[in-house]
């Protein structure tokens, strides 16, 4: 313990002798949320609308932040009908701003909760939990010669990131930007991209406006076409390091084309939502009992094989794990665990729920599909 | 249930649907509003709790006492009651706030949350009235229903209920390290001693707070301090005791035997809860105060639903008990509790004559089959004792 830690670990000592069972973060929380210690807030200091469904949160920290990458995301979490939220979202704002401030660009989805939320409801006062930034999707120290991003729709945000702390540092390398969006006004950043590409000519902007054609065209012929069109943009593609990300069906094309060229290595992607191993199956009233699930418990590194009936605690027991349990009816709560990835199907309703990090009732829960269970 | 001839089991069935509807209704419609409703109790405790707190410091002028004795009771009433025990059930899980979640939430009692949701949560909920398994019933020294045995030591209870009514928080943190099923070897001594070594710092942190830490931060208000907080802490034992004790111990509620609830069904057990409590009646602050267990039936029921809506279901219960001709036990406060202190005298004195000192029930016509399934119950029940 250094000679600093040691005088605050009194302080905190003798703080929680006053506040004991609670701690004075539970007070300071109620006074002003950046004021805690446990916890990481932020509060939204502006909101401005970027397109008609896109905006971009200013948002001040609070204790205990720790600047980001340019790439890096920041888990949030948002109370959405008193429901406390989770979603990650890239940084879009470079690091070291002089106010302290971050920025998160968000696109509202057409069924997104917690995106409609802060695109259309935030406003400047409303606190978020957040997380400390993380991602290994970032600009190097040493930032390459040649560099390509390859971007469609909100996937400019966390590349948004590193062009402006390229451009603050006024270091801008030989860029390729492959841009896509439905039309010119639905680019984010469109007028500040257009304008960095002026002031910047190693910088080459190439928008691309998918705006689908009349008639019935094949969305996945469609997009490999445009693909390749935006890579003639930029013959060199294959000796440039690059970031991608975008949608999951063109992550997935462009991850391909640069493994059979051999230069997957020089390839860093990000997604937004979870790669989906084989098409959900739709299982309304019944998908249950059938497919085998896999059932990992991470804390005790087991892994149990199950199906879509048997509780999760059950299939914990005939493990070995020791699993806290209660009342094994669902009343008394005692036997929650923390869902560390995918998603059960409460038994007594047939409704699959689940987000990573929430508390679910292992005596009534069945795993659908594989599940990360935290004991 | 054998002694429960006019409800076949297709009714009990058609019960527990009907219950489980509520249930649904409920849960489908949480929102923001009820997440208000609990950061706001929450937000008010502390400032109450602050409050109090700082109005003792002025103490040594006996109206600052009185005020600030009186913020903290309050506040020691609505933390223990409308937020500790309601949020320790789960009843906020929904929220996903890891600061008000049953998992994470320690309370201003002597009981350590986790020992606490062991006793309570899953023993006594689970087997709610069933003698020899919910040793709620009577917190293993006094004799609540005549299926109790006697023995001479139940002569003093009134006095050791009163003692208990006092000194609640500490009462009911030794009766959570469960030593006589330590005593009985359903469970370890090593655990016993382990959960009876975290009960004594849990207390002995809350006793440093409230009788050396705050009585010295007054200074020359130490004593005034000292027995401000010692009274808040009697009054909100005081409090708890009550509310609890006309929870389950009234006339017109059942108890059970380990057999009756052998293989129980869904709907009969949700049949056990609503006979094995009582509602307190009152005003909208009084069931705030009382942590909602004045609605003991509705929270019976559903343990884990919000408790700023068990308010509005009563109704929809109570309308369900009328239709299957289920006893509905509910009472004022005074009463409830006038009833339960003549049970106490009571059964103080040996034998199984349980005549109703103070009939609670305000329908009479049920009255005569509520008391012939009471009769029929104590046969079964002592039937149970003599191990036939």
């Amino acid at each position: 313990m250094t000679a600093r830690a040691t005088p605050r670990w009194l302080a905190s000592g003798a703080a929680s002798l006053l506040t004991t069972p609670l701690r004075a973060d539970d007070f300071l929380e109620l006074v002003n949320p950046l004021w805690s210690r446990r916890q990481l807030w932020g509060r939204v200091e502006a909101v401005r609308r970027e397109t008609p469904d896109v905006a971009t949160l200013t948002i001040r920290p609070g204790r205990g932040w720790r600047e980001h990458r340019p790439g890096q995301y920041v888990g949030t979490a948002v109370r959405v009908a008193g429901v406390w939220r989770h979603r990650p979202y890239s940084v879009s704002s470079a690091p070291g701003r002089p106010d302290g401030c971050f920025q998160i660009t968000v696109k509202a989805a057409r069924d997104g909760r917690v995106s409609r939320r802060l695109v259309f409801e935030a406003a400047p006062g409303t606190a978020i939990r957040l997380d400390s930034p993380a991602g290994e999707f970032v600009l190097p120290e040493e930032v390459p010669e040649r560099v390509l991003f390859l971007t469609a729709g909100s996937g400019i945000t966390p590349v948004m990131s590193m062009l402006r702390h390229l451009a603050l540092r006024d270091a801008m390398p030989d860029v390729v930007l492959l841009h896509s969006a439905r039309t010119p006004e639905d680019v984010i950043f469109g007028a500040e991209l257009r304008a960095l590409a002026g002031r910047f000519p190693r910088l080459r902007l190439h928008e691309c406006h998918t705006r689908p054609a009349r008639g019935t065209v094949d969305p996945d012929r469609a997009r490999s076409q445009r693909l390749a069109g935006l890579l003639a943009v930029c013959p060199d593609w294959s000796r440039r390091s690059t970031w991608a990300c975008g949608p999951s069906g063109l992550l997935a094309e462009v991850e391909t084309l640069w493994s059979e060229a051999g230069v997957a290595d020089r390839l860093r992607v990000e997604r937004f939502h979870p790669a989906v191993a084989s098409p959900a199956v739709p299982g309304p009233g019944g998908s249950g009992g059938g497919g085998g699930a896999s059932v990992h418990f991470t804390r005790s590194g087991r892994r149990v094989a199950t199906d879509g009936a048997t509780p999760l605690l059950h299939a914990g027991e005939s493990a070995g794990v020791l699993m806290p349990s209660g009342c094994r009816m669902g009343i008394c709560r005692g036997c929650v665990a923390r869902l560390g990835a995918g998603r059960v199907r409460d038994l007594r309703t047939g409704v699959e729920h689940g987000e990573a990090g929430e508390l679910v009732q292992t005596c009534v829960s069945a795993a659908a599909g594989d599940v990360d269970i935290d004991l | 249930m054998p002694d429960r001839p006019e409800m076949t089991a297709a009714d009990i069935d058609e019960l527990g649907r009907e219950l489980d509807q509520i249930r649904a209704q409920v849960t489908a419609s949480l929102g923001e509003d009820d997440a208000r409703y609990i950061r706001r109790i929450i937000c008010v405790q502390r400032l109450l709790e602050v409050g109090g707190r700082a109005t003792m410091f002025a103490s040594r002028r006996p109206p600052a006492w009185l005020a600030g004795t009186t913020m903290l009771a309050f506040a020691k009433i609505l933390e223990n009651m409308e937020i500790g025990h309601n949020v320790m059930h789960g009843q906020w899980d929904w929220m996903g706030d890891p600061t008000i979640h049953s998992t994470t939430w320690e309370w201003d009692a002597v009981s350590p949350s986790d020992q606490w949701r062991q006793a309570h949560n899953y023993r006594h909920h689970t087997y709610t009235n069933v003698l020899g398994k919910d040793r709620d019933i009577g917190f293993g020294i006094l004799r609540m229903t005549p299926a109790q045995r006697w023995n001479p030591a139940y002569l003093g209870q009134p006095l050791y209920n009163l003692v208990l009514a006092a000194t609640f928080e500490w009462g009911v943190a030794i009766f959570d390290t469960e030593i006589d099923r330590a005593v009985n070897g359903e469970k370890t001594w090593q655990e016993t001693f382990t959960h009876l070594g975290a009960m004594l710092r849990k207390g002995g942190r809350q006793a440093l707070k409230d009788y050396l830490v705050f009585p010295l931060l007054a200074g020359p208000a130490f004593l005034p301090v000292l027995l401000g907080n010692l009274a808040a802490n009697v009054v909100r034992n005081l409090w708890a005791h009550t509310i609890i004790f006309c929870g389950h111990f009234p006339d017109g509620v059942e108890t059970f035997t380990p057999e009756q609830v052998e293989r129980e069904t869904r709907g009969e057990w949700y049949l056990r809860q609503l006979l094995g409590s009582a509602n307190i009646e009152g005003s909208p602050l009084f069931h705030i105060l009382s942590g909602n267990l004045s609605h003991q039936i509705e929270h019976h029921l559903f343990p884990d639903l919000p408790s700023n809506r068990y308010a509005e279901i009563a109704p929809q219960v109570r309308a369900l008990c009328e239709r299957f001709g289920l006893p509905y036990t509910t009472g004022s406060l005074p009463t409830q509790t006038a009833n339960v202190w003549a049970r106490v005298l009571r059964l103080a004195l040996p034998g199984q004559a349980a005549a109703p000192a103070i009939p609670a029930p305000r329908r009479p016509e049920r009255r005569v089959s509520a008391a012939h399934r009471r009769v029929r119950a104590q046969y079964q029940l002592a039937k149970y004792q003599l191990g036939y």
